[in-house]
């Protein structure tokens, strides 16, 4: 069992699905975020339920934080035991003539979607956390789409969300097919999921840029 | 066509302990037709004649299908020409006046020898692992017939088994990994009922071995498969991970 643990192909493995968690989960992300444009009073519904849901704040909350760690955590590790494998590197290393430059990059796109988390957390997540624990107010099931559209006022936010989710969508490129590679799937059903991923890749991120514009564009008027 | 005046920039090391370093070198009058081992002959001829040490590179058949002949030329495995080795590569792929850089294929687990002769032994340590089946070949072989197996399967072992181990896949690799050649020993025995025997362990060993070597992890970028000069298909990476993941499965 520790040499499944060990083994390079277990780890592609736990990279796989962690990330294919993490697909899963933007999908799921998305589907609320686009209730703000669309029916805001849906959207303070379904957060309202995000976060005050037992089942979601105290286990899929944490499953998810484990998710991202998991993910990066191992990305960084092989990253490290990769470039380990080739000690001296080459003077001329014609890298775009083989490979894409997403497949290539992956952590360069992977770290700036993770600093992205950083800022991401510190302005929703410890948000939520202070206010429901921390300051203990009171429930407020309307309060969710004002403090959503107030955050994307100032420019700078909404600029490094954009940047942001064109990183990843740089991420999910290469990271979303290459991840059913990795588990062995490569058969009649390649051009397939090539298709699918690829579609998702920029359709998902695209539209989370279009809910950051739109919020921008839109300020709440008092 | 006129012939070309090049210069090259090729890795000089002396031996596996020594420090290497890039060196410049002048050629002319270098055919197109020739091969590119064949214009690295000129140049050595060169060297010899003013005494000096001639560029160290391994070679052997010289008609594409021993895998010996290695060289990292242009920042790609066997230069820029597809589903060619080192010895099938023509000068008429470069330009009178080009620069040529010339490296040694680079992986921890090929080390340096001497100038662009690298140790693919761990190659061998790999297959040793688990790349055989176990016959008794004492004379009573069974008729290859005899054992019923569908086209495409043996069509596609064959097409993983015309693996050269040239090495291509890992100087390619911006991880240095050996999948695709692990892929493609696993893949031609897994395809056909003689590799089942020993599957389970075979993967397993291989694998381990793999890693034990120091290759990188596959970021399924398939730089490998651009390069392999035998066109080995990703498919056999995802084939041994699949082999993989069952056999740790069933222990």
């Amino acid at each position: 069992m520790s040499g499944l643990i060990k083994s390079s192909i277990a780890r592609k493995v736990v990279m796989a699905l962690s990330g294919l968690f993490l697909v899963f989960f933007l999908a799921q992300h998305f589907t609320i975020n686009i209730t703000s444009v669309i029916a805001p009073d849906t959207f303070n519904e379904w957060s309202h339920f995000m976060g005050y849901n037992g089942l979601v704040q105290f286990v899929l909350q944490p499953i998810l934080i484990a998710g991202v760690i998991v993910h990066f955590v191992m990305g960084i590790a092989l990253e490290i035991k990769n470039n380990n494998a080739r000690a001296i590197k080459y003077n001329k290393y014609n890298g775009s003539a083989n490979a894409s430059w997403m497949s290539r990059n992956m952590i360069i796109t992977g770290l700036v979607v993770l600093a992205f988390l950083g800022l991401h957390f510190y302005d929703f997540w410890v948000h939520e956390m202070s206010y429901k624990y921390i300051a203990g107010n009171p429930e407020d099931p309307t309060r969710y789409y004002e403090e959503t559209v107030e955050k994307f006022e100032p420019f700078w936010r909404t600029v490094i969300y954009v940047i942001s989710f064109v990183l990843l969508a740089l991420h999910l490129w290469h990271g979303f097919a290459s991840s059913f590679q990795s588990m062995g799937v490569n058969n009649k059903y390649k051009s397939a999921i090539q298709t699918f991923t690829k579609v998702y890749a920029i359709v998902i991120p695209l539209g989370f840029i279009f809910i950051a514009l739109y919020h921008h564009l839109n300020p709440i008027t008092h | 066509m006129s012939n070309m005046n090049l210069t090259l920039k090729i890795w000089r090391q002396k031996d596996s302990k020594s420090k290497g370093k890039m060196v410049d070198y002048k050629v002319s009058d270098i055919s197109e037709h020739m091969s590119f081992l064949e214009m690295m002959d000129v140049l050595n001829e060169q060297l010899i004649n003013k005494g000096e040490d001639p560029v160290a590179f391994d070679h052997d058949c010289r008609e594409g299908i021993c895998g010996m002949c290695s060289m990292f030329i242009n920042g790609e495995a066997h230069g820029p020409d597809r589903g060619v080795t080192t010895c099938q590569l023509h000068m008429r792929m470069f330009k009178d006046g080009d620069t040529i850089t010339i490296e040694p294929f680079r992986a921890k687990a090929f080390p340096v020898m001497k100038d662009l002769v690298v140790d693919r032994s761990s190659f061998d340590r790999i297959q040793h692992a688990g790349g055989y089946i176990s016959v008794n070949t004492s004379g009573n072989t069974q008729d290859a017939n005899a054992l019923p197996i569908a086209k495409e399967a043996a069509d596609k072992a064959m097409d993983a088994a015309t693996c050269i181990g040239c090495g291509a896949c890992v100087a390619t690799c911006k991880n240095a990994s050996a999948m695709l050649f692990v892929g493609a020993k696993v893949s031609q025995y897994a395809l056909l009922p003689q590799g089942q025997v020993e599957a389970t362990e075979r993967v397993q060993n291989m694998v381990k071995q793999m890693d034990l070597e120091g290759f990188g992890n596959c970021t399924n970028t398939g730089a490998c498969e651009v390069e392999c000069p035998k066109g080995i298909s990703l498919e056999t990476i995802a084939r041994m991970n699949r082999e993989y993941l069952t056999a740790s499965i069933k222990g």
